[in-house]
């Protein structure tokens, strides 16, 4: 029973903060709501016993991430009052538009719905709290496998990570300098 | 306990907020931040998965989509901070054009 609280408490606190993070017209309001969410979702993938999953959710997103948009955001000092003004004159603000946006999310939602009712049988089975709790949620286990079957995928990221800093430090370089 | 089906249903509605942001909003940072919504839904019901499966398989494509996730971020913002300097201007509406 505490586990089925938890689970609606952590979801209820994740799906809010989401949404007010983009019903925020200041984006360092927004950062500060998505570090919320990230933080109930860390405590979601605790339900789901991957604590290593939830700790570098906490390091990675948390900390490093949402840090490098805070530093940007300062940095930019982006203006704010013009924020009003954008939103009235947004495109999908139109009647029409507006119309047919909430129209194919209704649809999105209820084909979603059907897809999830097709498949009950998988997905109605208690998903946590089964035995094999141990076997999958030690870092042992996972850093067997990320070195062996995923190794090449591991290495292919250092090359993802290293193409990605040097075009960040290309693209956010002054003109003067080239 | 909790069904599978409660954690895609989480996992859904968080990716309809974070694309319902990036059709919204009309500030480049606000819309990154949706992207990074949208990754975490993903990443959400890839655990979820996996932990159904009783395999580790879910928590090891989470860590390639973390790192995919802050090499986008790193990129993205460094073109944030590339196209404000030439316009002085977070709206997107500011950068229709290719060249100028």
């Amino acid at each position: 029973m505490p586990d089925t609280l938890l689970f609606y408490v952590l979801s209820g606190v994740a799906i809010v903060a989401s949404a007010l993070v983009i019903g925020q017209r200041n984006p360092m309001y927004s950062i500060m709501l998505l570090i919320v969410s990230f933080g109930a979702l860390a405590g979601l993938y605790i339900t789901l016993d991957a604590p290593f999953v939830a700790v570098a959710q906490i390091i990675v997103y948390a900390g490093a991430i949402m840090v490098l948009f805070l530093f940007v955001v300062m940095l930019l000092n982006a203006p704010q009052e013009d924020a009003a003004e954008w939103d009235r004159t947004h495109p999908l603000r139109r009647p029409g538009m507006a119309r047919v946006g909430a129209l194919l999310a209704g649809l999105l939602i209820i084909q979603l719905a059907w897809a999830l009712m097709r498949v009950s049988a998988l997905v109605e089975a208690p998903v946590a709290g089964r035995g094999d709790a141990a076997a999958i949620s030690s870092v042992r286990a996972l850093g067997r496998v990320l070195f062996t079957d995923y190794l090449f995928a591991f290495e292919a990221t250092s090359i993802l990570i290293l193409v990605a800093m040097v075009g960040a430090v290309v693209l956010a370089r002054r003109e003067a300098d080239r | 306990m909790i069904p599978l089906s409660h954690y895609l249903i989480v996992s859904a509605a968080l990716f309809a907020i974070g694309t319902a942001g990036v059709f919204l909003r009309r500030n480049l940072i606000t819309i990154l931040l949706s992207v990074e919504i949208m990754l975490n839904a993903v990443n959400l019901t890839f655990v979820a998965f996996g932990r159904s499966q009783g395999t580790v398989d879910g928590q090891i494509i989470t860590f390639f989509v973390m790192t995919v996730a802050a090499a986008e971020a790193a990129v993205g913002l460094a073109i944030v901070i590339a196209l404000f300097r030439h316009r002085e201007s977070l709206n997107p509406d500011a950068f229709t054009s290719l060249k100028w």
